[in-house]
């Protein structure tokens, strides 16, 4: 943690540190050493902080008027939407907080793809990161059954049933998952136990991530190791307390557009039918955010197959820092790796739209090469490109390439200029 | 190294821990166990179907277990081309006097087998059921015929109770 020590300057705030060493805490916090270089993209961390607090303060709110039972869960979302006092504002802010939260954490998650903040020695805020991810999912599932609406109800459907894929006992945990022979109202109410937990998880692994990165301390653009503290650094206060406020601001006008101008342009019309288990809508699509995996889950034709094909491509994000065999962390001295960076981009993005249109025909194929190619990058291209990739030099510091070092370091600070 | 014999402690220890694993064990047991159907959820296990308004070529659908039953009265075409299917091309071979044990009567779990959405009567390859989620086409027999669901379509447990009704389950 923290290098320097700190001695509260008032008498009682000594008698307290002595006892609950919260100043020194509050202390290394503002204090703390941060690479003077980092960009915009740096910001999101403090970003999807602000997304966590939001679901969760929004979320107790809605809380105070919903009803889990699926007789009333669908009118009493109504009832909020209606009658309850800035019930319509709170319910939007938190059913596109979900999908802000989402946009964040990929933007979070590529850009520590593009300067290989996963790598030696920050891999277990990393994995952290993963499982922060996973639960992010989970409670976005859960949270969009909770309506009780035709896409609610057969979403939990279908994601419920990806588990009886799994050979003998699958049906049977299917049934446990519902308490019953179908998504009801038993599946309701746990749903939504589930869905109050996982938020509180998440903060408690957001505190161990941030934990894990105090301890090496950030990447950077240019991804060396640094001293700390020294000239590459300034301190997390007032500089990057400014920054990541300048950027959260951004960040919350984009959250508003949505949230005033377009409250339902990333849900499904659908939802705003009461759940029916007669009738499933003819064109079932998750949200935006979960589009990538579910063109992985159609793409292969095995039911099984398909299952373990998209959790695998989740959990293969896990394996990341050791299929990366490169010892350069920034893609900025990485030449090829920077064009395969891209490459997987597009390969994610054009995965995302192919799972938003019906799995047939051209769309099919297409979702089919994008699957492959999504394995290929992490399974093949990763671990071979760092042993065959002619990297660029790196300089020793961040200050060094500023003040005019090599003619190879200032060409370096140019690409990088480039990139971001 | 010397060799290490077993001792009184070590007896003690292993003991310890057994006991303790089968108490964590049955304390965990009870709250795993509450998630599954409970009482009231498998008193609904039965339901009767009045199908005397049913004519030929047409289905309903009830519900039985919060799930959708399909009663379809099926007509001679549709009888004559699901038994005149080969087992060999089928994904999952049944024959149709399995599944229909009336064969004018089609009795059968209105869920897809795949991720468990509701088929589309009348529609798809086969003249049967389709399945909108993802593409699963039945025959008239509810069987599996192309797409991505691994079983045909669950025949559940039923029998009539006289010639106009049928108790499912």
């Amino acid at each position: 943690m923290s290098d320097h020590e700190y001695t509260p300057k008032s008498k009682f705030g000594k008698w307290f540190n002595d006892r609950l060493p919260l100043l020194t805490l509050a202390s290394h916090l503002t204090d703390y050493p941060t690479p003077k270089n980092l960009n915009y993209w740096w910001t999101f961390g403090g970003i999807l902080t602000f997304c966590l607090l939001t679901q969760i303060i929004t979320g107790l709110v809605l809380a105070m008027h919903y009803i889990a039972h699926a007789d009333m869960a669908f009118d009493s979302v109504e009832h909020i939407m209606r009658d309850v006092n800035y019930g319509w504002l709170i319910r939007y802010i938190h059913a596109n907080g979900a999908s802000m939260f989402f946009l964040a954490v990929y933007i979070h998650i590529f850009r520590s793809l593009f300067y290989g903040s996963y790598k030696s020695p920050r891999e277990v805020i990393w994995i952290i990161g993963i499982i922060i991810y996973l639960l992010m999912m989970a409670a976005a599932f859960l949270g969009y059954v909770l309506p009780w609406g035709q896409m609610s109800f057969w979403g939990a459907t279908v994601i419920t049933n990806l588990f009886s894929a799994i050979p003998l006992v699958g049906e049977g945990i299917v049934t446990w998952l519902w308490g019953g022979y179908s998504v009801d109202n038993p599946t309701l109410t746990r749903f939504f136990t589930l869905h109050y937990l996982i938020p509180f998880l998440i903060l408690g692994l957001v505190v161990l991530h941030i934990w894990a990165l105090h301890v090496p301390g950030n990447n950077n653009p240019v991804g060396i190791d640094i001293q700390k503290p020294s000239k590459d650094t300034v301190p997390f206060h007032p500089y990057i307390v400014i920054k990541d406020g300048f950027a959260l601001l951004m960040f919350m006008i984009v959250f508003a557009f949505f949230v005033f101008y377009t409250p339902n342009i990333l849900g499904h019309a659908d939802n705003y039918i009461e759940a029916n288990p007669l009738v499933t809508p003819a064109h079932i699509v998750p949200e935006w955010y979960l589009l990538p995996f579910y063109a992985i889950l159609r793409s292969v034709p095995d039911k099984l197959l398909g299952v373990i094909a998209m959790l695998s491509a989740i959990l293969i994000l896990a394996a990341l820092p050791w299929l990366d065999t490169s010892k350069i962390r920034s893609a900025v001295f990485r030449p090829l790796y920077r064009q395969f960076y891209w490459i997987l981009v597009a390969d994610v993005l054009i995965l995302g739209y192919v799972g938003a249109m019906p799995a047939e025909g051209l769309y099919l194929l297409i979702a089919r090469v994008a699957t492959a190619y999504y394995f290929i990058h992490f399974l093949v291209i990763l671990p071979i490109l760092g042993f065959k990739e002619k990297t660029l030099p790196v300089p020793l510091s961040i200050t060094e390439p500023v003040l005019g070092g090599s003619p190879n370091l200032a060409g370096a600070r140019i690409k990088n200029k480039k990139n971001l | 190294m010397p060799e290490k014999k077993t001792k009184r402690r070590d007896f003690l220890f292993t003991a310890t821990y057994a006991v303790g694993a089968v108490g964590v064990g049955a304390t965990i047991w009870p709250m795993i166990d509450q998630m599954n159907p409970d009482a009231s959820v498998k008193a609904l296990a039965s339901t009767e179907v009045d199908v005397s308004s049913v004519n030929p070529g047409k289905t309903i659908t009830v519900l039985w277990r919060g799930k959708p039953v399909f009663i379809r009265r099926r007509t001679q075409e549709e009888i004559a081309e699901a038994k005149a299917v080969s087992l060999k091309d089928l994904k999952h071979p049944e024959k149709d006097e399995d599944r229909a044990k009336d064969p004018e009567w089609l009795v059968m779990l209105g869920v897809c087998t795949h991720l468990g959405c509701v088929p589309l009567d009348q529609k798809g390859d086969y003249n049967g059921w389709f399945c909108p989620c993802h593409g699963s086409h039945y025959d008239t027999s509810g069987r599996i015929r192309k797409g991505p669901a691994p079983t045909n379509m669950e025949i559940p447990e039923y029998k009539f109770v006289n010639s106009n009704t049928i108790k499912i389950g």
